[in-house]
């Protein structure tokens, strides 16, 4: 025996979202096909609990909350380069354990959204922390590659020299002669 | 903070460089809206204009008429509302005593004009994709300094 169906597929889009936000148990109102209005604020656990219930039927939730999760990326990378006791992680497994993503949906996202690699950003962060370090203290590049976890000075300064065009000891030149100029136009 | 779009100015006193210049930015992903100007002056009078969108970035030539890439560097600087601009400095001299004292005077790029299309594009690519980071990310930019 054979049986034909025909589809309404906006009806069945409808009838699936409207399923899927009546187990949350929030209220909400739908407005036109593509836009939810929920009252009130929704958690983000339930939130992510709807984005994998939707994402089911193949529905995805466009918004803005892409961009948050960019943002939480790059929080996380500098809390991990501040925390010494963090360091010795993979930043791949870390993202990951942190911010509950799978670490490649974590980073084509990021590309994506910054048009640079995660890869790159943590290198650039590094190399701005070592800047900081020697604009504000008097630690020489030894100890500073060594703050930094990097494995030798000579990897902090091949970072440098690639991530700016500029040596580490021509970066404190500028500097140096900045900060005078800069006192003696005040 | 999240942008959409990088401003970017340019002034270069050379037509030919404005428009490879224009070109190279138009192919890249990301999106910017660019400003051209042919001197040091018209720049400087449009930079002050009340009510205008700062560009993110600002690339200067060294040599131009009127007010040369140097002078408006110096005014760039001195000026407190300028504070978040990026400067590049966009020059054929690849003298390292120039470089530096572009550096010394708050330039925060230097990009030595590169003699091919396909390298122009690769180290504007470059200088915009590190410029974004330093407007996206809360990095210091009194700390940003390129040389390409």
């Amino acid at each position: 025996m054979k049986i034909y169906v025909k589809f309404d597929l906006n009806f069945t889009c409808k009838t699936i979202l409207s399923e899927q936000l009546d187990k949350l148990g929030v209220p909400y109102q739908t407005n036109g096909t593509t836009e939810v209005e929920i009252k009130g604020s929704l958690p983000p656990a339930k939130y992510q609990e709807l984005a994998k219930n939707l994402g089911k039927y193949g529905i995805q939730i466009i918004d803005d909350q892409k961009l948050d999760l960019v943002e939480r990326i790059k929080d996380s990378i500098t809390e991990m380069l501040a925390d010494d006791t963090v360091q010795l992680y993979k930043i791949s497994t870390y993202l990951a354990d942190k911010l509950n993503y799978s670490y490649s949906y974590l980073s084509n996202l990021f590309s994506e959204a910054t048009y640079t690699s995660i890869e790159n950003f943590v290198i650039l962060k590094k190399v701005d922390c070592a800047k900081e370090l020697m604009a504000e203290t008097n630690l020489t590049l030894t100890e500073i590659a060594y703050r930094l976890n990097y494995s030798s000075v000579a990897h902090l300064s091949g970072q440098f020299k690639k991530t700016t065009g500029l040596t580490p000891s021509a970066y404190h030149r500028i500097l140096k002669k900045r900060m005078k100029r800069h006192l003696n136009n005040q | 903070m999240t942008l959409n779009n990088l401003n970017i100015v340019l002034a270069d006193d050379d037509e030919d460089d404005r428009l490879l210049f224009k070109e190279a930015i138009e192919d890249l992903k990301i999106k910017t809206k660019l400003s051209l100007f042919s001197d040091g002056k018209e720049l400087m009078d449009f930079l002050v204009l009340p009510n205008i969108v700062l560009p993110h970035i600002v690339f200067l030539d060294l040599n131009m008429p009127k007010k040369n890439g140097m002078q408006c560097l110096q005014e760039i600087r001195k000026n407190a509302a300028l504070d978040q601009v990026s400067v590049a400095i966009y020059s054929t001299s690849s003298s390292e005593h120039d470089i530096e004292q572009t550096f010394v005077n708050g330039a925060n790029i230097y990009l030595n004009k590169p003699n091919n299309f396909r390298k122009l594009q690769l180290a504007v690519e470059k200088v915009l994709q590190i410029n974004w980071q330093y407007h996206s990310s809360n990095l210091n930019l009194d700390n940003f300094l390129l040389k390409l």
